[in-house]
């Protein structure tokens, strides 16, 4: 990475109650000049608090939040150099697209002249591909025209800082991932360092460089989406993003530079590489992603990572389909196999199969 | 769109119209009545109308209602905004459950017992401190000022719960300051209800007789205390001719309104889509 070395938004200790209730609990976060930083979580888990704090809607209980170096916890809205993108795109209904996009031109205080604001309105929308429709009313727009718009707006004084709130909230599915891809394009063309708030995993991995998973008013973890994904640090990461299946297991050897572990779901013991840093005897989560296990009709030649079971269920989605095995023990193991072959379904319900993954396919979660 | 109507429907919408606008026909066609009697059809004549403009008193009376009527919907409309906000946008505070129910109070109040609080306000006030002197226009203004700022309050404070929060946290945010985003952002939205606040508030103030009657004094008698005191003397058709006219003002306000909004639709549905 090739980044400053002075963060562009610096998060220390920020926390905020309502009343008795704690939304956002010590969160410290530094984003870099130029990234776009997804906080990512259910609803209630303080996410879009945060967001609104950084906005300047709401005053942080405790700690402080510096961008570019300055203090901006106690700077009222109006003031701060962060401009948002609302959920709704709140844009003013009395005014057209241009006089929208102008608005927050025409409140410096250096203000440019109306020609000047008149150049800039229309290199904005020229950005976002509305410059076709600078005197329409929002409600002649679509969802999509609307959000271009809002995107425009909110870039127009070139904030230190872009917030997205929901981004594709208001869009049908089609759309979304089409303007995911477009909007990060333009955030990325312009060059602008972006906070989004989502609740859609997908939408955080396509749009974000980097990913803070958020639960209870805490962050959870923080990565790249594939480190995200990869090595979740706990269940609640592993579960929230995408499918997972999680054993419940005992250290029984610890060696250097593999574990093994005892399952009551597996004859065989489990195998994760490296040593765990935990003592003999101390129970941890083993998390193993749907695609990293291998279904077989065929019992393989394994010592570890295997186990047996009957399909239960089977989803097909097109190009793949999703397993759902039942073991002796009742559990349910997910697995996914590739449609490849158009004519063969070669598993079907109540077969026996064996699934096995590799030494390096499971991750281990402490808590 | 363009479905028709049953004959059904069509003869209830028909009934409901008579119900509605019949007496105020009857009471234009007996404005041109010749006869001095209100209720026997005399023939057709305008004498009525030359009649009333030459009284004196009832048009006086009339040009006093419409500017108290003028005065007190627009101070109500100020004060009712005010309130609405403070209700609405402020976040909670301490008695606020009692003073939103307190604004509306005068709505259920019986007109009598205002008129006649207000009359003991008066009184008591001009004898303490000596202001107002005595009871007339002002006094009348003041009482009709405090209903009608209920009215005002229910119907904005009612359209700015509609409004979109993140509107006005959107204006802030591109840096406006907070009474920037009041004018800006805020009044051009909330600005229909605060025509029809008005517009309540005006006409409210234009009907009401009770309390004018509790707080007027001597020389200043509002329109509807002389139509009023002229109806115990016997029915002159003149207040027919006096009706007619303020219906046609009504109707010719409602109808520019109509039409005003009707362009100003049009024309942004008509607008260029952006070849220009």
């Amino acid at each position: 990475m090739t980044q400053d070395s002075q963060p562009m938004l610096e998060i220390r200790q920020v926390s905020k109650n309502f009343g008795g209730l704690t939304a956002v609990k010590e969160v410290n976060l530094s984003i870099n000049k130029g990234e776009i930083f997804a906080l990512l979580g259910g609803s209630g888990c303080g996410k879009t608090t945060l967001l609104r704090m950084l906005a300047g809607f709401e005053i942080p209980s405790a700690g402080a939040i510096f961008i570019d170096g300055e203090d901006i916890s106690q700077i009222p809205p109006h003031k701060r150099p962060v401009n948002m993108m609302f959920q709704s795109y709140a844009l003013f209904p009395h005014m057209s697209v241009a006089q929208n996009v102008a608005f927050g031109l025409k409140q410096e205080k250096n203000k440019l002249s109306k020609p000047e604001i008149a150049k800039k309105v229309l290199e904005l929308l020229t950005l976002v591909r509305m410059q076709d429709f600078a005197q329409r009313k929002p409600d002649q727009l679509s969802g999509g025209q609307r959000q271009r718009v809002a995107l425009a707006r909110s870039l127009a004084k070139k904030p230190k800082v872009l917030l997205l709130d929901e981004p594709m909230g208001a869009l049908d599915k089609k759309l979304r991932s089409q303007m995911q891809l477009e909007v990060v394009d333009i955030i990325e063309s312009v060059g602008v360092t972006c906070v989004m708030v989502t609740h859609d995993q997908e939408e955080a991995m396509t749009m974000a460089n980097r990913i803070s998973v958020m639960h209870d008013g805490e962050i959870m973890q923080v990565g790249t989406p594939s480190e995200i994904y990869e090595f979740p640090n706990s269940r609640h990461t592993a579960e929230f993003i995408g499918s997972v299946n999680i054993f419940d297991a005992t250290v029984t050897q610890l060696e250097a530079d593999y574990t093994r572990l005892s399952c009551a779901d597996l004859h065989v013991p489990i195998q994760v590489e490296a040593g765990v840093n935990a003592p003999l005897g101390s129970s941890l989560g083993i998390a193993v992603r749907p695609e990293k296990i291998t279904m077989s009709q065929v019992k393989p030649e394994l010592t570890d990572n295997w186990l047996t079971g009957m399909v239960e269920d089977i989803a097909y989605l097109g190009g793949h389909s999703v397993y759902y095995v039942k073991l002796a023990s009742g559990k349910r193991v997910m697995t996914i196999g590739t449609n490849n072959d158009r004519h063969e379904q070669k598993v079907t319900w109540e077969d026996t199969v064996y699934l096995y993954w590799s030494i390096t396919s499971a991750v281990v979660l402490y808590r | 769109m363009g479905k028709k109507v049953s004959s059904l429907g069509k003869t209830y919408l028909t009934l409901g119209f008579i119900f509605l606008y019949l007496p105020i026909l009857i009471l234009i066609i007996f404005s041109f009545n010749e006869s001095k009697l209100v209720t026997v059809w005399g023939g057709f004549s305008t004498k009525w109308y030359g009649e009333l403009l030459n009284d004196k008193q009832m048009l006086g009376a009339a040009w006093m209602s419409f500017k108290i009527a003028f005065l007190a919907a627009s101070s109500a409309v100020v004060l009712g905004t005010m309130a609405s906000i403070v209700m609405v946008r402020m976040g909670k505070f301490k008695g606020k459950a009692a003073f939103a129910s307190m604004i509306t109070a005068p709505l259920v109040m019986p007109e009598v017992i205002t008129g006649l609080s207000l009359l003991l306000l008066f009184v008591a006030m001009a004898q303490t401190i000596g202001w107002p002197a005595g009871r007339g226009m002002l006094t009348i203004l003041i009482a009709h000022v405090t209903f009608c700022t209920a009215f005002v309050a229910v119907v904005v404070s009612s359209r700015l719960r509609e409004m979109d929060v993140s509107l006005e946290e959107a204006a802030r945010d591109l840096g406006a300051p907070p009474w920037k985003v009041f004018f800006l952002v805020t009044l051009p939205i909330i600005a229909p209800a605060l025509v029809s606040g008005w517009l309540l508030a005006f006409t409210l103030s234009l009907d009401d007789l009770v309390i004018a009657s509790f707080v007027s004094g001597p020389g200043s008698t509002t329109l509807p205390m002389v139509v009023y005191s002229s109806v115990r003397l016997g029915l002159s058709p003149k207040i027919n001719a006096l009706a007619t006219i303020i219906v046609l003002l009504a109707t010719t306000g409602v109808l520019t309104a109509w039409w005003l909004a009707r362009r100003v639709e049009t024309q942004s549905v008509n607008l260029p889509t952006g070849d220009s």
